[in-house]
């Protein structure tokens, strides 16, 4: 079964990309996502740019509304995705686990629709 | 004393013994728990008016014993049962203690017809009370799922017929392993993401003192007993104070827990008496190698790698293969280890941390560019924040070497 890693991180996390901390953080993300290649389980995923660089859009009371930032005003924001292909629930989450993100905010896992 | 404080001693003293007598006659768990929260609930609105009765434990009994019959099926093995607890708690009123049946309770929730990876979450939950939440994390499984396969398996013993009494002779070695496998799984619930943490630990050293105080001629229990005492003892050493990540060869053995390493050289020896080698001895004597260096400064790898090595005889884990693998590299040298990992096919360590960590290490004692691959696979593995740290740091290393 495909399921996605939804990678959530908080603000210090989004600031350790390019801070004094850019070479450790790079570093786990690099780690992680090659060990989940070689493991041949990854079947595709991406990292984003932080939450200042998202545009919003949605239509209320039949007006276009365009809002510069992500939809939900909270502490954690998205920051990537991975998609992996493993055999049940129980192996996402262990993959899951896995993620650099753990301390600076965390994962949510899944299931990919099948249609 | 409080009457929630009391509630509270109970709990943890009782919660097992409880339940087990409670299910021992009818096997039916989830009826003997929901009779006993009952119970708790009716003590913690009950005793801060009327005060702590005298015999805490037995009240939680009668309790229990009526709600059960409340609920009840009116079935000929619940009326007997009834009629069983009575007595008990009668006796117990009387200042005897509770009769022991949380050996046959592990036993019956560690049966080989229930399924293993539920066997440590049931003995968690029936004789420690953890819920379902706490325990899910503990293994890394979705609350719902956990929640869902716990009650499965409570319907299956109560409807499979699965006995609740301590096996026969014949059965009882395979039995006993399958308990003390899932003890020891509990040591090993969470125990990466917990880092420095606790986990499962406390909980799992209790169910293997437990176990030790009603068997204690049983080897493999004092065993278990050891090998988690020689572990935990070295919990203070695993972080520097700066919350790094310190491998066991960098340890200060001054910082581990003299008194655990007393205690656990205490039970193998008592088990060593007995001349009858297991699993759980070799998995202790190992350690007690390791906590040897505390006192002659240095390990003895010969005997580490034999014991491992006797120790992936029997067992054929992977964990057994890797650890034997580290082992031979420190005292045959890193080819030797390496030609052991050599052995592990490759779908059985695509996922499994250790095994990179050690090839890794292995690699650079060889000199070999192979190593770098190895660590950041190890370090993408890990869940724990101080090892993947520390892993990243000494694949940087690699290349300062060059």
């Amino acid at each position: 079964m495909q399921y996605v890693i939804l990678v959530y991180e908080n603000e210090e996390a989004f600031a350790a990309r390019s801070n004094e901390r850019a070479g450790a953080y790079w570093g786990a993300y690099q780690a992680y996502s090659t060990a989940m290649r070689e493991a041949g389980i990854l079947r595709g995923g991406n990292g984003l740019q932080g939450p200042p660089a998202a545009t919003s859009i949605r239509l209320k009371d039949e007006e276009r509304l365009v809002q510069d930032g992500p939809f939900a005003d909270a502490k954690e924001q998205l920051g990537g995705y991975f998609v992996i292909e493993v055999d049940n629930l129980d192996a996402a989450l262990e993959w899951a686990a896995r993620s650099p993100s753990m301390t600076e905010g965390g994962v949510e896992v899944r299931p990919v629709l099948v249609m | 004393m409080e009457a929630a404080h009391v509630v509270d001693r109970v709990a943890r003293t009782s919660y097992g013994r409880l339940v087990a007598l409670l299910s021992a006659r009818t096997r039916d768990v989830a009826a003997a728990e929901d009779a006993l929260s009952e119970a708790f609930q009716a003590a913690l609105t009950t005793w801060p008016e009327s005060g702590v009765p005298e015999r805490p434990e037995a009240w939680l009994l009668s309790v229990a014993r009526r709600r059960q019959i409340d609920a009840g099926r009116h079935s000929a093995v619940q009326q007997a049962a009834s009629a069983e607890l009575q007595r008990a708690a009668a006796q117990a009123e009387s200042g005897q203690e509770l009769p022991d049946e949380r050996l046959g309770l592990m036993l019956l929730c560690a049966y080989p017809a229930i399924d293993v990876a539920v066997r440590t979450p049931l003995i968690l939950q029936t004789v420690l009370g953890l819920d379902a939440a706490t325990i899910a994390s503990a293994f890394l499984v979705a609350p719902a799922s956990m929640g869902q396969r716990l009650v499965r398996a409570k319907r299956k013993i109560r409807e499979a017929g699965i006995p609740f009494v301590v096996p026969e002779r014949a059965e009882w070695p395979e039995r006993l392993r399958a308990l003390l496998e899932a003890i020891y799984a509990a040591y090993g619930a969470g125990w990466e993401a917990a880092g420095g943490r606790q986990g499962l630990a406390t909980e799992a050293l209790w169910l293997a003192h437990v176990l030790v105080e009603l068997l204690p001629d049983e080897e493999e229990a004092l065993g278990l007993l050891a090998l988690l005492l020689y572990c935990e003892a070295r919990r203070p050493a695993r972080r520097s104070p700066d919350g790094r990540y310190v491998p066991l060869s960098e340890q200060d053995p001054a910082l581990w827990r003299r008194d655990w390493i007393i205690e656990a050289e205490r039970h193998l020896g008592r088990a060593a008496r007995r001349m009858r080698p297991g699993r759980f001895q070799l998995e202790a004597a190992i350690q007690s190698a390791h906590s040897m260096r505390a006192v002659t400064g240095k390990v003895d790898w010969a005997a580490v790698t034999m014991l491992y090595e006797a120790l992936a005889g029997s067992t054929s884990t992977v964990g057994a293969q890797v650890g034997w693998a580290a082992a031979a590299g420190e005292s045959e040298g890193p080819t030797a280890g390496l030609a052991i990992l050599a052995t592990l096919p490759a779908e059985r360590v695509a996922g499994y941390q250790p095994y990179w960590a050690v090839r890794a290490h292995l690699l650079r004692c060889c000199g070999s560019g192979e190593a770098r691959e190895a660590y950041e696979r190890a370090a993408g593995l890990t869940e724990d924040p101080a090892v993947r740290a520390y892993l990243l740091r000494e694949m940087m290393k690699l290349n300062d070497d060059k």
